[in-house]
Order: C-alpha cells, then sequence, then structure tokens
C-alpha cells in the first residue's frame, strides 16, 4: 500500500511536469505482418525525438517524449483504439504513423481528424491516401504507389521485358501499387498475363503460384511484404514456375537478400531511398545508437518525426490546429538545408525567425500538400548481393 | 495432344503440392480432434502450440548444428524433434495442470473451456515471440530436392519439370508413420482403449476403474506431439514465423469439422479435401488444357474456376455445405 502511495505521488509530480513537455504518439504495428520492420521504424522516430530533447527541446525548454502504440498493420478496428488511447489518456499532440495504408486511413478518419490530431506517416504508400479527406492534418514522408507503378514499370521495361505476372498482397498497399503498375505498364506497351492476388501471412502459397504459372510471363512482380513474398518467390522457383522477379518497395530488404540471394541472380526492384547524404549520415547515426537504420522506412519515420517537431517549433504551438500549417514550410524551401542528426540548428533557425527547408534522411520535399515526391533506387541481385544500380 | 506434359504440369503445381499441404492440415486436424474427443473442447491454443514445439526444436536444431551434428540429405531438425515433443508435452502438461484441470473439476461447460484456450493461445503467443522474436527463420538444411524442375527436364527431355521437394517428400513420410502409430495406439494398447472408452462414455468409463486424470494427460502427450510433428514439418516445408501458425488455425478447423470432429479418420480426410480443394478450385487450368487437349483447341482463357482471393472461401464454402448436410462431418464425428 506504502508503495502504491508512493507511486501515485511521483505520478503525480510527473503530471506536474508535464506542463514542460509535450508528447508524441509512435503508432506502428509492432505486432502483425509488419513486426519485423516496426522496430527499426520506431527507433528512428525516437532517435529524432531524443535528439531534440537532447539539444534543450522545442519552443524553449518543452522537452518531447515518444509513446507507443501497436497498429497491427492489419486490424482498423485494433488501430483506432491504440490511437484513442494516445490522444485521450497519453495526451500526445501529433501521431508518428500510422504505417500501413488501411490502418492509416482508419485512424485518420475515426481519430486524428474528429480529435484535431496531426498524423504524418512514414510508410503508408497507398494512392488512395493522396485524395483523403484530412482536413490538413494529414502528410506521410512516403511517396505515393502512384508514382512506384511508374518508376517499376519503366524500369521493367528498360529490361527489354514485355510480359509480366503480378501477384499483390491483398490490401490497400498491395492493390494501389497493383493497378497504379498495371495500369503504367500497358501505358508503356507491356502487358499484363494475370494481376492476382495473394493473402498476407497465408499457410500456403501453391495454388497462387500455380495459377500465376499458369498465365506465364518473363517475370513474375511480388507486391507484398517480404515475409510471405519470400515464400512465394521460393515456391516458383522450386517449380520452375518463374526464375526473375520484379521487388516493389515492401520486398527489398536484407532478409530477402539472406533467404534467397544466390537462387534470383538477375531479378531486380526498386524502393524508395535517396542517394543524398543525409541518408549516408542517417545511417550511420544509426549504427551508432544501435539499430539497423538501412531497414525499410525507418529514415521515413526520423523524418516523419522531426517534421513534427520542427511544424511545432516554426508555429510556436503544440497544437495541431495551428502547426499542421507549418508542416510544408519546415519541409520544402525555401530556407536553410537540414540534415539528419542537424535538427538543434533547424530549430534554432526557427526560434529566430528563420525559414528552413528540411531535407533530413530521405530528401523531403513534400508535392500534393501532403506526401513524399519520391525518388527510388533501382536495385539487382549480383552474385547473391543485392546491389544498387542507379537511382530514378 | 501431350499427355504426359499435361500430367507433369498437373502433378508440380496441383497434385505434390497439395499432398503436402494436406499432410500438414491433417496432422494438425488430428491434433484438435483428439482434444476435441477425447477433452470435449476445441482447443485454439492448437495453431500456437505447433508454433511453441517447432520453437523449441529450432532451438535443438541450432544447438546440434553447433554441435556439428548434421543429417546428411535429411534435416537437422528430425533429430532434434523429440526434444521439442518432450520440451512441448511437458509444457502442455503444466498448462493442463494449472488451467484446465481446474474448469475440469467444476464441470465447467465447453465454450468455457473453448475461451480458456483462448486466453492459453495468447500467452503461447507471446511466449514464442517473446523467446525467438517474430521474423521469418528458415531452419531446414540437408538436400533441397528429391528432383528439381530442372533436373526433371534434363533427365526425361519433357517440356514441363516436375519438382519434389526433400520437406514435401518427408511430411508425407513422417505423417503416415505418425498417423500409424496413433492408429496402432488408439486401437491396440490398453492406454488407447481406454482413451477411446472415456471419450465414448465419461461416466461408465470411470465406473470401470479407468483414472480420468491419466487418460487425460497422455491426451494432452499424443496433442503435443502431433502438434509439434505438424509444426516442424510446416516450418520445414515454408519456414517458421509466429503468425503464420495463429493463421494455420482456420483451415486446421475447417478440416477437423469436414472430416467430423472426434473422428481421427475424419481429421486426415478433412485435411486432405481442404488442401486440395483450395489447390484444385482456385487453379488456372490453361497450361494442363493446352498439353491434353488437341492441337489448336488450346483455350484463350485461364480457364480458373476462382480466383486465388477466394482460396479461403473454397474451404469455408466446403465447410458451410457440411454443416448444413451433414453436421457430423463426412465420418461420423460429433456434432457439438
Amino acid at each position: 500500500m506504502k508503495k502504491l502511495l508512493l507511486a501515485s505521488a511521483a505520478m503525480a509530480l510527473a503530471g506536474a511536469a508535464s506542463a514542460q513537455e509535450v508528447k508524441i504518439g509512435v503508432l506502428l504495428g509492432f505486432t502483425g505482418p509488419l513486426e519485423a520492420l516496426a522496430p527499426n521504424m520506431a527507433a528512428g522516430a525516437e532517435l529524432a525525438i531524443a535528439e531534440v530533447t537532447a539539444a534543450g527541446g522545442i519552443l524553449g525548454g518543452t522537452k518531447v517524449t515518444a509513446v507507443r502504440g501497436d497498429s497491427t498493420c492489419v486490424d482498423a478496428a485494433a488501430a483506432t483504439t491504440a490511437a484513442e488511447r494516445l490522444v485521450t489518456s497519453d495526451r500526445v499532440a501529433a501521431i508518428m504513423g500510422a504505417d500501413c495504408s488501411g490502418v492509416t486511413r482508419a485512424v485518420l478518419q475515426n481519430v486524428a481528424r474528429p480529435n484535431g490530431i496531426l498524423m504524418i506517416s512514414p510508410s503508408a504508400t497507398s494512392p488512395a491516401l493522396t485524395t483523403e479527406e484530412s482536413d490538413g492534418l494529414f502528410f506521410r514522408t512516403s511517396p505515393s504507389d502512384a508514382r512506384q507503378g511508374v518508376v517499376m514499370a519503366e524500369i521493367i521495361k528498360s529490361r527489354g521485358l514485355d510480359t509480366v505476372a503480378v501477384t499483390y498482397v491483398n490490401n490497400d498497399y498491395g492493390k494501389g501499387l497493383a493497378d497504379s503498375f498495371q495500369a503504367a505498364f500497358e501505358a508503356v506497351g507491356g502487358k499484363v498475363t494475370l494481376n492476382a492476388a495473394h493473402e498476407d501471412q497465408k499457410a500456403d502459397y501453391s495454388a497462387e503460384v500455380g495459377a500465376l504459372a499458369a498465365a506465364g510471363g518473363q517475370a513474375l512482380v511480388v507486391a507484398g511484404y517480404v515475409g510471405s513474398g519470400t515464400n512465394i518467390v521460393r515456391n516458383a522457383l522450386d517449380t520452375g514456375a518463374f526464375d526473375l522477379f520484379v521487388f516493389p518497395d515492401g520486398m527489398v530488404s536484407q532478409e530477402l537478400e539472406d533467404r534467397l540471394g544466390p537462387d534470383i541472380n538477375g531479378s531486380f526492384g526498386q524502393n524508395p531511398a535517396s542517394a543524398g547524404e543525409g541518408a549516408a549520415k542517417y545511417h550511420e547515426m544509426a549504427k551508432a545508437a544501435g539499430y539497423d537504420g538501412t531497414s525499410p522506412f525507418s529514415a521515413e519515420a526520423y523524418d516523419a518525426a522531426a517534421l513534427i517537431m520542427f511544424a511545432m517549433q516554426a508555429a510556436n504551438s503544440t497544437d495541431a490546429k495551428v502547426f499542421k500549417d507549418k508542416v510544408l514550410d519546415v519541409a520544402n524551401a525555401p530556407g536553410e538545408k537540414i540534415l539528419p542528426g542537424e535538427l538543434a540548428r533547424g530549430l534554432e533557425i526557427l526560434k529566430a525567425g528563420g525559414e528552413i527547408d528540411y531535407q533530413g534522411a530521405t530528401d523531403v520535399e513534400l508535392v500534393n500538400g501532403r506526401e513524399a515526391a519520391g525518388s527510388y533506387r533501382e536495385i539487382e541481385f549480383r552474385d547473391g548481393k543485392l546491389v544498387v544500380v542507379g537511382y530514378r | 495432344m501431350d499427355l504426359g506434359n499435361a500430367l507433369v504440369v498437373f502433378l508440380n503445381f496441383v497434385f505434390v503440392p497439395g499432398l503436402a499441404y494436406g499432410a500438414q492440415l491433417a496432422l494438425g486436424a488430428l491434433g484438435v480432434t483428439l482434444v476435441f474427443g477425447v477433452l470435449r473442447f476445441s482447443n485454439f491454443a492448437h495453431g500456437d502450440t505447433m508454433a511453441f514445439g517447432t520453437m523449441v526444436t529450432i532451438f535443438a536444431t541450432w544447438w546440434l548444428q553447433g554441435m556439428g551434428v548434421s543429417f546428411g540429405p535429411l534435416p537437422t531438425a528430425l533429430i532434434a524433434l523429440p526434444f521439442g515433443i518432450a520440451v512441448t508435452a511437458a509444457v502442455v502438461l503444466a498448462t493442463d495442470r494449472g488451467v484446465y484441470r481446474f474448469y475440469r473439476r467444476v464441470r465447467a461447460a465447453p465454450v468455457i473451456f473453448l475461451i480458456v484456450s483462448a486466453g492459453v493461445m495468447f500467452v503461447m503467443n507471446a511466449l514464442v515471440r517473446f523467446f525467438i522474436g517474430v521474423e521469418d527463420i528458415a531452419f531446414a538444411d540437408g538436400g533441397r530436392f528429391v528432383v528439381s524442375a530442372r533436373e526433371w527436364r534434363e533427365l526425361t527431355g519433357m517440356q514441363e519439370g516436375l519438382a519434389i521437394r526433400t520437406t514435401q517428400a518427408l511430411t508425407l513420410g513422417v505423417a503416415i508413420v505418425a498417423v500409424a502409430l496413433l492408429f496402432w495406439f488408439l486401437n491396440r494398447t490398453r492406454t488407447g482403449k481406454s482413451m477411446r472408452a472415456y471419450a465414448d462414455n465419461e461416466d461408465l468409463a470411470l465406473l470401470s476403474g479407468i483414472n480420468p486424470e491419466r487418460v487425460v494427460a497422455v491426451t494432452w502427450i499424443i496433442t503435443a506431439a502431433l502438434a509439434t510433428t505438424a509444426g516442424v514439418l510446416y516450418g520445414l516445408d515454408k519456414s517458421f514465423k509466429a503468425f503464420t501458425y495463429f493463421q494455420l488455425l482456420l483451415p486446421i478447423f475447417a478440416a477437423a469439422v469436414v472430416g467430423g470432429l472426434g473422428n481421427p479418420l475424419g481429421a486426415i480426410a478433412g485435411g486432405f479435401v481442404i488442401a486440395f480443394s483450395e489447390v484444385a478450385v482456385t487453379y488456372a487450368w490453361r497450361r494442363v488444357a493446352a498439353y491434353a487437349l488437341p492441337e489448336g483447341w488450346a483455350p484463350e482463357g485461364l480457364m480458373q474456376l476462382l480466383s486465388t482471393d477466394y482460396k479461403f472461401a473454397v474451404s469455408f464454402a466446403i465447410l458451410i455445405v457440411v454443416l448444413l448436410f451433414k453436421p457430423t462431418g463426412l465420418f461420423k464425428g460429433k456434432s457439438t
């Protein structure tokens, strides 16, 4: 009982101190299909927050802290509950998240808009989110897949392939990407023999691979997540259905190289990434902090968190209704260019009334009033290794 | 017309994968059906028991690999399997002690047992994630293929390849052995007979002096063995990931119900029915047809009955039809 009293006293003290503290929700799929990526994404966001707090915080001494919530990636109801808890119980000022497109949409409509909370997603890439009603409260540091579809069509065409089969993970992300790719590929004269869905995390993909093999094509586009996608590729290789594969962003990862490396030489793909010095710098910072910064969407998460804090500083407010208008100002030109690790300098410029053009780890440039323009790196497997062959 | 190639395409994309998947489902469904038959509840924790057993086996496999032990062309995990079964059996027995026994004492309704097992499922699920993590883990070693698609083409000079993976052959082999052992045990041994008697009529079995705690314990041990074996075979054939085992629960229950809950023979049949219907109904038959039909008759379309999106729907359609017209399942099971 004594302990309990002590604890509640401490809680009361902490509550009093929080006048000088602002919280940012980190809403990612710590369980579910993206659970392998989420820790590195959260670490990215928390690194930015720690960097700012170490530099004395924002708004002249307000500490910033992160509160995690589990979006589950697939369960809209669970994600909404988690977001609601962040907003009503933890009283976050903004949300860094969510991760998957479907739950992001649900959280935006059910929690962010009704409560007037700003959210910046690091990884929701569905084209539908470009036009989703948002009251100016939604941004993303990842590009729309409409863009990726075009880039992928160009890459495939430039390699002299005319017919491909497509399998996509059956959700907002997969469907959006597959459809935008099919449209772009057919526009440049290619042919998609079959555009079929697969469920993520399913027990067995024999049926999917069988149908794709029957449809045929020179290569198989696997628009899914690395876990299940790898199993599909493995199955297609084993049955001799395909030996050339195209990997969009959800697939490009170390795990793919580890598990399939030598078997998929010649296969290629692309993911959002920039060649800039910001990326290299971020990877170093991540290494020093003890996590993998090259993991997909980790850099985007860092940038999303940084943008939130810059916008707060620029607006001199932690009220989303006020600082939502500043996100585009701090993300785009004109202004001083800010790289990862220089967040303190950016805050100072803003404090002095100057302007910044946040570059961050991913060369942030927001278009359509809310999303990253998107630069992609083209990768290829050579001698069992994932090699970067260029940027588009 | 080329019936040979048509047959090879069919075997490669429908028959072989369906057979392996069916065997995995059958082993899983056997465990579910056994618990239902003897302990009279639907064990939702079965999928995660499979994950747990596989996890222990993977740890043992790593340890063996670290010691430099290997099993030639067969995966090392086979040697580690008994160890995995032993640990899982111990954990499952402890769960029974700590959780299920209480509800048995108060003679709780089956639906309460079901909810309790869902609780156990979440705990198991969390334990697995905690110990081994959430990433995909490939732990198969040894030879990958009995015959690969390329080898087949070179060997026979046929246009189409047939691939049979070691793990697929292994799955079938181990499944046959496991089922044979189970049936021998249930039908020939004294303990097995007492289990069947207990399942048939609990009160009568108690009156005849059958020790209920012993029957329950033996049931759990067998369930743990089946779950671990099914989980390891599945993980070898695909890869291990905590989340997929949770997902596997649905087709496994579909298989058990279709076959008739509580009937071991039905569980096996159900596993294959579900697996083959998932693969065959959604398969695009164009290539098979192109070979099998006379020249010039080759179809333009894919000849696909249902898109693969509806794979799940197929097993559940079968499930509903069976429940509507033959609620006890294809083989006589229990309808409650």
